[in-house]
């Protein structure tokens, strides 16, 4: 037991140093907790090494326009195209602007739905990166009556 | 640990439709407890989702994901009898493998 918590701790602390010094690409299994501390949805991709986003028709994200329970909002992220590599969910207005991240393979739908914490009113994004590096987005405004962060 | 995941995992037209519903508190790290100090970050971080022992699905979560965090997935492909399996590691360095089979 003590071993093995001692090598993930190691093996956590040696991705964690890679991923913040940016070492990592994008979609690495490592978490990325510099792109989870992004405050906003250019500095998220930034984090993650990517170019500014476009607002597309293609993506699509599903939500409540009002959401009772900041605590638990249902959101959803898909796209139509092909060649998606990475989903991105993110809330502009919480102190941690990306929610989630999920790297689709061929073998999945481009379609994720996930609950998400929600401080307060705010837009909430979905990114769809594809293979040829375009980045894309689609947003919605969902207002929340009760905060969600623990407030 | 935890309690176990919920997996249900049903086939429709080449596709199966997952949905999971997973036992974590997903604390954000902004909460203060009742003496006011706050209480650590101690969210999932990683999830790997498998169809038959290939990886078809990994995520990264921050703390803003719900408490039971539920996810919904499509595999392409799937038939009833396929092995679905669902993994997460949290920042604590605990993890949990579930699975079910589609239906």
């Amino acid at each position: 037991m003590q071993t093995r918590r001692k090598t993930l701790r190691n093996s956590a602390l040696v991705a964690g140093l890679l991923a913040a010094s940016g070492l990592f690409p994008g979609y690495a299994l490592a978490f990325n907790a510099k792109a989870f501390e992004a405050k906003n949805l250019t500095d998220v991709l930034k984090a993650l090494g990517l170019g500014t986003p476009t607002e597309s028709k293609d993506v699509s994200i599903t939500g409540p326009d009002i959401a009772e329970n900041g605590a638990v909002v249902p959101v959803g992220a898909s796209t139509t195209l092909a060649g998606v590599k990475q989903l991105l969910l993110l809330v502009e207005k919480n102190p941690s602007a990306l929610i989630a991240s999920f790297n689709v393979s061929d073998s999945v739908d481009a379609n994720i739905t996930t609950r998400a914490k929600m401080g307060q009113s705010s837009d909430v994004y979905a990114v769809a990166l594809l293979a040829d590096g375009r980045v894309l987005f689609a947003k919605k405004e969902i207002k929340v009556t009760l905060g969600g962060c623990g407030g | 640990m935890a309690d176990p995941m919920r997996i249900r995992a049903q086939a429709a037209g080449g596709n199966a439709t997952v949905r999971v519903l997973m036992a974590h508190e997903m604390e954000t790290g902004q909460r203060k407890d009742a003496a006011g100090k706050v209480i650590p970050a101690w969210h999932i971080t990683n999830i790997t989702a498998t169809h038959n022992g290939n990886t078809v699905l990994t995520g990264e979560w921050g703390p803003a994901v719900a408490k039971n965090p539920f996810l919904q997935f499509i595999v392409k492909g799937a038939k009833a009898g396929d092995k679905i399996s669902i993994n997460w590691k949290d920042n604590r360095g605990e993890s949990r493998t579930d699975e079910a089979t589609v239906s």
